[in-house]
């Protein structure tokens, strides 16, 4: 077998020290190939602020996407994004904060588990989320991940029961992912009032950074999620403005209102 | 066909592939289905449903023209005789029955033909519950019967715009709506399709179409089971209700899938729509837009209980074309006076294809289920004359 080059900062060391050091953890959301220069908009993201980066490989028949995700996915699979060109442009982007790609079960199940994980950690990605992979069956994509050194980040929900939530803190790695609702991705005009006390619930079960997504949609939003949680992931209010026509430097202003609004 | 194991795999097939918020709503479905098939109460309201509401049993006919025609002897397994004119109510009466028992006051489906969104509204009007139906715009326009039908039943009809249009897109979508609601909704499940429970339970809900006619062909046919049992075959909940009648007997099992949307014949191991299966895909693992005159086939994948029965060799999946799909239709029509469904008439298909070959030799007896009648296709059918 061949030692994978693994390259890339990693997720749960680099998101632990800026968290430990009392800052809330900002994680943008970009589709990969949704345009022509997406990767820019990668170091938009970097230089506004983000801790991290979270890269969508798009599927056809996604079950956790909203209408702005999948019209996002929609046009980057038109444009002919595959996991083969996502890691042929990540080739070209070296960032200072960790990149981590989310994609559904089939893309990587069909590849071989260890094969994708390696070529992902080749490509500089250092953490992965599978949305569509349940505790259940995630042992063995565990297993890959780590041996490819990419943290395998799992997804909580509300209606976790207490022993899941437990267990979904205790084996994910990099960070928790809170899903704030029951409710695909999408922009939202308010948080869910329980998303504060669901962060706190999980953050009772592990010392991992626990980070709020799916309806942050402001830079309200974003401040009021990361009071309960280390902070938030930030998608389709991002990709509504990429979809509309913001350029790379839009992107940095937009990042640039969500990290202040964290930092205030 | 056997019980799926702890974790709902049949074989390597099955299983529970949806987000994490999805989970409890899942096994509370499994819970609450073990529970009520293990009930007597349960079972004896439903065989009353489907025998004073849904006119079963339906019968086998002969078709004897046609038998006479090909050399072999075929029945007809009539579930177009079923009401609202298709097998898709025994599986939506069941669900429905279960929805109310967990005390769900909302049903959601998906439908690619419109027969199980139909079966779903006139549940939902039966047991007075509200419906809400997913169906992509494509299968609207040319299913537009089946979309009025669902309407003066009271149900919601939803057009999914996105993807291809179709039942794939409409059943992505459907799920994505169920995340919204599971405390209130009951996703009612159109075929042996999804996450585990689903598969098993609509096979369980349709295994009255195969134990039927498995006592009606004894009663017909002088070796009492027929040499071949064949279906067609998009999510395939016909044909596994059919086969699980005939599962432990010498016959052999036959599903036919259109040639456009053949998930065993053209596809990959595929994970999707909760579930591990065939489905047909690109070179990069995108899930292809299935192609079929008949809207209920067009769907890229396959039931996962399907997958096993190919892989164990106890099935063996067929393709035909729509071309061969219409000219049965006609066949059909005029030698027995039986109008199918496209869907149901890619079983015919086969059998005038293979009849007196020998993948179907002379003197063979056969079963075909007839899974709907064809008056929903009547505008289709009028566009390509």
């Amino acid at each position: 077998m061949t030692t994978t080059a693994v390259t890339g900062v990693p997720v749960e060391t680099h998101l632990r020290a800026r968290r430990d050091a009392g800052r809330k953890l900002l994680v943008p959301y970009v589709t990969a190939g949704v345009c022509e220069n997406w990767t820019e908009h990668l170091h938009a993201c970097a230089e506004a602020g983000a801790d991290a980066i979270e890269i969508g490989l798009p599927f056809s028949e996604p079950t956790v996407d909203g209408p702005t995700v999948q019209e996002a996915s929609d046009r980057a699979l038109h444009r002919g994004t595959s996991l083969r060109t996502l890691l042929a442009d990540l080739r070209t982007v070296r960032l200072a904060v960790p990149l981590i790609v989310m994609t559904y079960y089939h893309l990587v199940a069909r590849e071989g588990l260890a094969a994708v994980c390696a070529a992902l950690a080749e490509a500089g990605v250092r953490g992965l989320i599978v949305p569509d992979l349940p505790l259940d069956e995630s042992a063995a994509l565990e297993q890959a991940a780590a041996a490819a050194g990419i943290d395998l980040i799992l997804v909580a929900a509300p209606s976790s029961s207490p022993a899941r939530l437990r267990e979904i803190a205790q084996r994910s790695r990099g960070f928790v992912y809170a899903v704030t609702a029951m409710a695909t991705t999408g922009e939202r005009t308010a948080l869910p009032a329980t998303a504060g006390a669901y962060a706190a619930t999980l953050k009772q079960h592990t010392d991992l950074p626990v980070l709020l997504g799916f309806g942050i949609s402001t830079p309200d939003h974003a401040a009021a999620g990361a009071r309960s949680a280390d902070g938030v992931v930030v998608g389709s209010a991002l990709m509504r403005r990429i979809l509309d026509g913001a350029g790379p430097a839009d992107t940095a202003a937009f990042v640039t209102t969500l990290r202040t609004a964290l930092d205030r | 066909m056997r019980e799926p194991g702890a974790n709902g795999r049949f074989g390597e097939f099955g299983g529970r592939f949806v987000p994490e918020s999805l989970i409890p709503a899942c096994a509370e479905v499994e819970e609450a289905f073990r529970d009520a098939w293990a009930d007597a109460g349960f079972r004896r309201d439903l065989d009353r449903l489907l025998t004073v509401y849904a006119g079963r049993p339906t019968p086998v006919t002969p078709a004897w023209r046609l038998s006479a025609e090909l050399g072999v002897d075929v029945l007809l397994k009539r579930e177009d005789l079923a009401h609202t004119g298709s097998h898709k109510i025994n599986n939506v009466l069941g669900q429905a029955l279960l929805a109310v028992r967990m005390g769900r006051t909302r049903l959601i489906a998906e439908t690619g033909a419109g027969q199980h969104g139909v079966a779903t509204a006139t549940a939902a009007a039966l047991l007075g519950l509200s419906a809400t139906v997913f169906m992509g715009g494509k299968d609207m326009a040319r299913q537009a019967l089946n979309v009025h039908r669902m309407r003066l039943l009271g149900a919601e009809v939803v057009e999914v715009t996105s993807g291809s249009r179709t039942l794939k897109d409409a059943t992505s979508e459907a799920m994505r709506h169920w995340v919204t609601c599971v405390d209130e909704a009951y996703y009612c499940i159109g075929s042996v399709m999804g996450p585990h429970p689903y598969p098993w339970m609509v096979r369980e809900f349709q295994r009255v179409i195969g134990a039927e006619a498995r006592a009606q062909c004894a009663a017909e046919l002088p070796k009492a089971v027929p040499d071949y049992v064949v279906a067609c075959v998009g999510g395939g909940s016909n044909a596994a209700g059919t086969f699980a009648g005939f599962a432990d007997t010498g016959a052999q099992l036959v599903g036919v899938e259109a040639a456009g949307g053949a998930a065993i014949s053209n596809g990959g191991v595929a994970i999707m729509h909760g579930h591990r299966s065939y489905a047909i895909q690109d070179a990069d693992g995108q899930i292809l837009e299935a192609e079929s005159i008949a809207a209920g086939l067009d769907y890229p994948g396959i039931g996962p209980e399907h997958a096993h029965l190919h892989e164990l060799g106890r099935a063996r999946y067929v393709t035909v074309t729509d071309g061969e799909v219409v000219d049965a239709v006609k066949r059909l029509a005029r030698s027995e006076g039986i109008l199918p469904a496209l869907e149901s008439a890619h079983a015919v298909a086969w059998v005038l294809r293979a009849a007196g070959t020998a993948e179907l030799p002379a003197g063979s007896t056969v079963l075909i289920t007839l899974s709907g009648r064809g008056d929903k296709d009547s505008n289709s059918l009028m566009e390509i004359q």
